[in-house]
């Protein structure tokens, strides 16, 4: 006796959440299938299982006991399993525009379900995202997909999903106008949180930033996407035309090339002395590292100022994490500084400027510090 | 007399794309309705076309309103080639056709593709504009109202109950026609789905013209079958019971705000229909073979004979002569009528006096040809065969009526098994004849018939009985007799007094067949059947008793018929009717007596019976109160298994046996272990598993034992196909696979509802099919409903603040809630005579509540209760039904609260014929589609699996967008009626046509309707008033 065909569909859409998180981290439904992944085929069942040969998603769903709680054999486990994954497989060509979710006629979902169906098929994993931020999400990118999968430990499956993810959010929300983080919004139903992130990956895949380097390794998705958000609120486009186009996505390219003017601070020599002079002045007694500071001073004002002019490159745009942490964070961390100098540093480095009377382009220093002295303070850790 | 259509096209969304260069579509739409086809214009380049027509207006004939249905047809526009189809829509437009029901159809519908499924969806407005005042377009067939619901619907009153309607039509099959080998699936499918589309409209119609010549307004229990015979045609028969109905003026403050009761008091019927044949005689196209079946006007002539034959071996003492008088009125009524079946489950109070038990009969047909499809008179004659039959089952049983009646076909290749059954009942003639209800219930206060066991007694003669039983003293009311087990395909009657709850029972069986052809496989197909019925019969009784129960409601039996085997699969739900005596145990004996070892097993296997019966017993809260023997007056009779099934079998020749299932002498409740076959049977009674503890489940309308019901539903759809391993197979073998296969879609149902626990699984309905060789189709359509465990609880010590209940479980509680009835239902009942009201109150007043407690003796109680309902329950039976399942809602609003913004309203979808905890304020009509959904790519589709799961969520669907563009939020009565499946794995090809229908209505919650109500002191605020608003 085989079962060739079995299915349930409710009148209101059934949906298990825990079905759901296996279905969307890529586990397999189907009998035997091995799917490369750290749970194989073959899982040992206990004796009421029966049966070793079952799927990864049902062998995992045994192993979370309810077999024991509900008093049900694997072959009902199996059979639910199939049911909630071909629900899931049907949904999915709707999650890709969850507006459309929203409007469908097939599925009848609560409101209160069909958020949870959106927001957790638009999660994504710290580890893969680490991976892809700042890369051009291209076929390339997706074939690479592999070598991620084995590295991160995700299943392929579930890689490809955040990947098409970020791909499809980035390719609706890229001409469009308006605030990129409602956009998303707009368009994809997510939590503000969600859309905040994806605000972030979109705005790290328009503007290639390289995150992948080593000495960045240390750095959390959410140390990137906190700068994102201050460089999409003061450097792009939309900071100073809120009606632009593209205005969220891309750097504002006016002012990367007058960032140049800012090299002024350290070509001119008694420029770079009377900044340090006037930031030694205001620290001297309330920093623990003052000493390695004034030492360092001018190799630390030359590294922030001349990331600043070498922006109008675009290679130096995408290197501008690496540098920061090669010109600044590295050189604190080695001298230990603690982050309240750090802060105190930065806050006194910026606002000196202000004194400087020869010095004629403030707000756009300001501009330019304000936002760096954030990203700054949220990459100095270890 | 004409009128005139208007449809208007609004707008597209989610259109599939249809041109791959520009990833977007040209579309426009064809909106075709008889011969008259209109245009939109093109709306080019978007998937979110927005078309905005004008009206589109059809003049047209109401034999065609009625007939037709409206084509919408959407379509992508190709300059160079021929456009292409994205897909159709059908819009059944009788629901405008009556006042009552929607007057504006308009909403999104999903475009539907025989091949591709649902590809968007259109925004569509239809209206009718009838030429013709209301009045005189009443007198068409078009008025005539019909219903899914096998009782009368709840905001009606059934003024007459005429009785059966039946009609069919036939057709050649488009998919055998020799076209279908020139032209595309699709094409086919499409040209299937009209067909049938325009046959069930033709019927409806016809039936419609039938009711009208009875006299009648609408028709209750409408149930239509398609019989796909393949070669030799296309039959769709429909079977309805004739009413007369009356629309309920409820009072203002049960109304949602938003319905102006003015307006229905506007609507309400007419109950004296003009005279017939207005429009009917005239211009209708019955042929004549039709035409002369016709059920006439009966008019009762009032007895002046006496029944003799009763008189000497009646076992009433005091209802014996009222009996026969009742007997001979009934007679009269109903003798005139050709068939008098009712197709109803659940009865007006009152209208079933005795049930007899269950008939059925079959027939074995060779399908031939259908030359002249306006001449259906073959399968006419085939049905009427076996009516007759069914009939003539009734009349044994000294019945003269059948109630609960179905009928149903299988077929495999030319082959087709053709079933009737029902129950045998006789009925309160009062009801079938031109007479207001009042009068009716002014008579009934003179009769003895004691409520809540009176229909357990027997109908038939007691020395003269058609077959052997054995009969006791009622245990309820000591005074007539009663069998000691009864069968019924009806709903539990609400006032019936029923100890603990009740369970599905389900009886499975296969038994392999040669394969042959024509003639030899008719007979060996009708040699097989008396056996599988009488197993079946085995089965069930042992089950029966296994459950500790007594009587068997909602039989349905099914008999499908394969290539290789023949299929049995009853279902019913067993309860304990306290009336009837309670059942004995099971014994097993064994062949060798002298065999130690066999002797120890078969001791262990009994002690194994006796446990479970036990365990059930307390599963199920049966705990019969102890009656001492002196009070009954004769000894508890010995039970013994006696059959209620009477049926026989005729192949194509007329030639009929009877089978007598009573097992002659042998004492049947032992059972004998001889053989291997016995003892898998034996063991096959004890591997049914009970639902795991929180799950119930029935097949019936509601549980017995529950009523407590909170408001979560779910209605489902579950297919399960197996093949079985054409290796070595065996009866046995095929026995438990399919046993397994039922046993296993069961814990499959459990498990996944299990987040809705304590619940019930109602109406369980299962159906199976043999598509090809080697394969079982098994499909369940069933609503899990959500209880309150703690109420249920409650129920047994606050019944004096407790809702009605149908059945109710605990013998206070009978003594109770008519008590209730009387003082909550009377005050807003419509016409109370006062005579009545103020026997009512005095029999209200005359057991106060202190005096139930000082009643220290059972039989005190019962005689106390006798009475109570003698006088309460004639006006509120109608109460306890109507309010039973919907009352509750009243103090159990904790439920969640219903969806908010959302964007797609949410239509419920159940098979019973209520809401819990909500109020039916309107019908909207009956929906009835047929889909087919075709592939050629089932792989890529999913597989089987996955082809049909999506299949039924657009069915689903489907339903949903048609039920919400009436205007409704649900859709009650609802069945699936086929689910025809056939697969080709080999061409990567699959094909499925599933026929669903039901009522569209419009619910409100119980809590908006109390809202309204407290803020009208003059409506009582008690939960029962809920119910007598609904009062007759």
């Amino acid at each position: 006796m085989t079962s060739e065909l079995d299915i349930f569909v409710g009148n209101t859409t059934l949906i298990d959440e825990d079905v759901y998180r296996l279905w969307l981290d890529g586990y397999s439904g189907l009998w035997g299938t091995v799917c490369g992944c750290r749970f194989g085929g073959a899982v040992v069942l206990d004796g009421r299982a029966g049966r070793a040969r079952m799927s990864d998603a049902v062998a995992l769903r045994v192993r979370s006991g309810i077999l024991e709680q509900t008093g049900a054999t694997a072959a009902v486990l199996q059979s639910d399993t199939m049911d909630h994954y071909r629900t899931f497989q049907m949904l999915e060509r709707l999650l890709h525009a969850p507006p459309k979710l929203l409007h469908q006629l097939i599925f009848q979902i609560p409101p209160s379900r069909q958020a949870l169906l959106i927001e957790r098929y638009y999660a994504f994993d710290e580890a893969f995202v680490r991976e892809v931020l700042g890369k051009k999400l291209s076929k390339g990118t997706k074939k690479d997909l592999d070598d991620i999968s084995t590295k991160t430990g995700i299943t392929l499956k579930s890689c490809r999903r955040q990947f098409d993810n970020f791909k499809r959010v980035f390719k609706v929300v890229e001409e469009m106008r308006g605030s990129l983080v409602d956009n998303i919004q707009q368009h994809f139903l997510l939590s503000d949180r969600l859309a905040r992130d994806y605000a972030a990956i979109v705005f790290f895949a328009n503007n290639r930033f390289e995150t992948g380097k080593k000495k960045l390794q240390y750095l959390s998705f959410g140390d990137f996407a906190f700068c994102a958000e201050l460089m999409i609120q003061n450097w792009t486009l939309g900071a100073v035309d809120p009606q632009a186009d593209d205005m969220d996505m891309d750097l504002d390219k006016e002012f990367l090339q007058d960032l140049k003017e800012l090299k002024v601070l350290v070509a001119d020599k008694d420029l770079l002395d009377l900044h340090k002079s006037l930031v030694c002045t205001a620290l001297r007694g309330k920093l623990g590292v003052f000493s390695e500071m004034e030492a360092n001073f001018k190799n630390l004002s030359r590294g922030l100022v001349n990331v600043a002019a070498k922006l109008t490159h675009n290679k130096d745009v995408r290197d501008l994490f690496v540098d920061l942490v090669e010109k600044f964070v590295e050189p604190c961390r080695s001298d230990h500084w603690p982050l309240n100098d750090v802060r105190l540093f930065l806050n006194q480095y910026s606002a000196s400027v202000h004194s400087l009377d020869g010095f004629r382009h403030q707000a756009l220093w300001d501009r330019y510090m304000g936002t760096l002295r954030g990203c700054l303070l949220r990459l100095c850790h270890d | 007399m004409p009128g005139k259509l208007k449809v208007k096209i609004v707008a597209g969304r989610h259109l599939p794309v249809m041109d791959r260069a520009s990833d977007l579509t040209d579309a426009f739409v064809e909106v075709k309705f008889g011969n008259t086809t209109f245009k939109t214009d093109v709306y080019l380049k978007s998937l979110n076309p927005q078309w905005n027509s004008e009206w589109f207006k059809f003049e047209v004939d109401d034999e065609d309103l009625q007939d037709e249905p409206l084509q919408i047809t959407v379509l992508d526009h190709d300059t160079y080639s021929a456009n292409d189809a994205i897909g159709k829509v059908y819009i059944d437009i009788d629901p405008l056709l009556y006042s009552e029901a929607a007057t504006v159809i308009s909403g999104w519908f999903p475009i539907y593709d025989t091949i591709h499924g649902i590809r968007g969806e259109i925004n569509v407005v239809v209206k009718v504009d009838l030429f013709n005042d209301l009045n005189r377009f009443r007198q068409s067939s078009c008025g005539v109202k019909f219903f899914c619901t096998t009782s009368i619907p709840k905001c009606y009153r059934a003024v007459i109950i005429h009785g059966f309607v039946e009609e069919l039509v036939v057709n050649e099959d488009p998919e055998y026609q020799w076209i279908d080998r020139i032209r595309t699936p699709r094409a086919s499918n499409e040209a299937r789905q009209r067909l049938i589309s325009l046959m069930s409209g033709e019927l409806q119609r016809k039936i419609g013209l039938k009711v009208l010549e009875m006299r009648g307004n609408a028709v209750v229990g409408y149930l239509q079958c398609f019989d796909l015979e393949g070669e030799s045609g296309l039959v769709v028969r429909a079977i309805g019971t004739a009413c007369t109905l009356d629309k309920l003026s409820s009072p203002a403050a049960f109304l949602p705000a938003c319905n102006s009761p003015s307006k229905e008091m506007k609507e309400s019927p007419l109950v004296h229909p003009p005279s017939h044949g207005c429009r009917s005689t005239h211009n209708s196209p019955i042929h004549t073979a039709t035409g002369s079946r016709l059920t006439q006007n009966f008019s009762v002539s009032v007895p002046t004979l006496i029944y003799t034959g009763m008189g000497s071996g009646s076992a009433g003492k005091e209802g014996g002569p009222f009996k026969a008088l009742l007997r001979q009125q009934t007679q009269s009524a109903l003798e005139q009528r050709e068939f008098p079946f009712f197709t109803l489950t659940a009865f007006p109070p009152g209208f079933l006096v005795h049930v007899g038990g269950v008939v059925s009969a079959r027939s074995v047909k060779l399908l031939d040809r259908i030359h002249n499809p306006d001449e259906p008179e073959t399968r006419d004659a085939w049905w009427a065969e076996i009516r007759q039959e069914i009939k003539s089952h009734a009349k044994a049983l000294g019945c003269h009526a059948v109630v609960g009646y179905s009928e149903s076909t299988s077929i495999c290749e030319e082959v087709c098994i053709l079933s009737a059954s029902g129950t045998a009942a006789v009925l309160n003639p009062r009801f079938l004849q031109d007479g207001t209800v009042e009068g009716c219930l002014e008579q009934r206060l003179e009769e003895n018939l004691p409520a809540g066991c009176g229909f357990c007694h027997i109908p038939y003669d007691e020395l003269n009985m058609p077959f052997p039983a054995h009969l006791t003293y009622c245990y309820n009311c000591r005074k007539q007799k009663v069998p000691d087990v009864l069968f019924t395909t009806i709903d539990l009657p609400m006032d019936a007094a029923v100890i603990g709850k009740g369970c599905l029972i389900q009886a499975r069986l296969c038994r392999l067949k040669k394969k042959a052809q024509a003639e030899a496989n008719a007979t060996a197909i009708s040699n097989l059947l008396p056996f599988m019925e009488y197993e079946v019969h085995t089965q069930l009784m042992n089950k029966l008793k296994l459950k500790g129960m007594n009587a068997l409601f909602g039989l349905r039996i099914q008999i499908s018929v394969g290539e290789n085997m023949l299929m049995g699969l009853a279902s019913a739900t067993g309860v304990y009717l306290a009336a009837l005596p309670t059942p004995g145990g099971i014994q097993i004996a064994g062949k060798t007596p002298n065999d130690g070892s066999y002797e120890q097993h078969i001791s262990h296997m009994q002690k194994k019976i006796n446990d479970t019966i036990a365990k059930n017993k307390e599963l199920y809260e049966i705990n019969p109160p102890e009656i001492s023997e002196e009070i009954i007056g004769s000894p508890i009779p010995e039970p013994r298994q006696r059959s209620r099934l009477l049926r026989s079998q005729s192949e194509s020749s007329d030639e009929v046996t009877e089978l007598d299932l009573s097992h002659g002498k042998k004492d049947a409740f032992v059972l004998e272990i001889d053989d291997t076959d016995a003892m898998e049977d034996v063991h096959s009674l004890l591997t049914d598993v009970p639902p795991p503890s929180g799950f119930y489940s029935c097949n019936t309308e509601i549980m017995p034992g529950i009523n407590n019901w909170t408001s979560e539903i779910q209605m489902f759809t579950s297919v399960r196909v197996i093949r079985l391993s054409s290796l070595n197979l065996t009866n046995q073998a095929l026995n438990k696979n399919f046993n397994d296969l039922c046993e296993n879609l069961l814990k499959s149902l459990y498990f996944k509802l299990r987040s809705m626990i304590p619940c019930c699984l109602c109406h369980v309905n299962f159906t199976v099919s043999l598509p090809e060789d080697e394969l079982i189709q098994v499909t369940v359509t069933a609503v899990a409903i959500t209880f309150d465990k703690n109420q249920a609880l409650q129920t047994t010590k606050t019944h004096a603040e407790k809702s009605l209940q149908r059945a109710s479980t605990d013998n206070e509680e009978l003594l109770q809630f008519p008590l209730e009835l009387c003082s909550d239902a009377l005050p807003s009942h419509p016409f109370p005579p006062a005579k009545e009201h103020l026997e009512s109150a005095s029999s209200n007043s005359g057991i106060p509540a202190a005096q139930r407690d000082r009643c220290s003796s059972w039989i005190e109680l019962i005689k106390l209760k006798a009475q109570t309902i003698r006088r309460g329950s004639i006006k509120t039976t109608v109460t306890v039904e109507k309010a039973s399942p919907v009352g509750e809602g009243n103090f159990r609003n904790r439920s969640s609260p219903p969806c908010a913004n959302s964007t797609v309203g949410v239509v419920k979808m159940t098979p019973l014929s209520f809401i819990p905890g909500a109020k039916i304020t309107k019908y909207l009509g009956i929906i009835n589609m047929f889909f087919i959904r075709e592939t050629t790519s089932l792989r890529e589709e999913g597989g089987v699996s996955g082809f049909l799961h999506a299949f039924i969520a657009e069915v689903f669907a489907m339903v949903r967008a048609h039920v919400a563009a009436l205007g409704g939020n649900a859709v009650v009565s609802y069945i699936m009626k086929q689910c025809v499946f056939m697969e080709n794995p080999n061409k990567n090809q699959a094909q499925c046509l599933i026929n669903v229908s039901g009522d569209a209505v419009v619910f409100v919650r119980e809590s908006e309707l109390e809202v309204v109500s407290t803020q009208q002191p003059a409506a009582n605020c008690q939960p029962s008033c809920t119910g007598g608003e609904v009062t007759t």
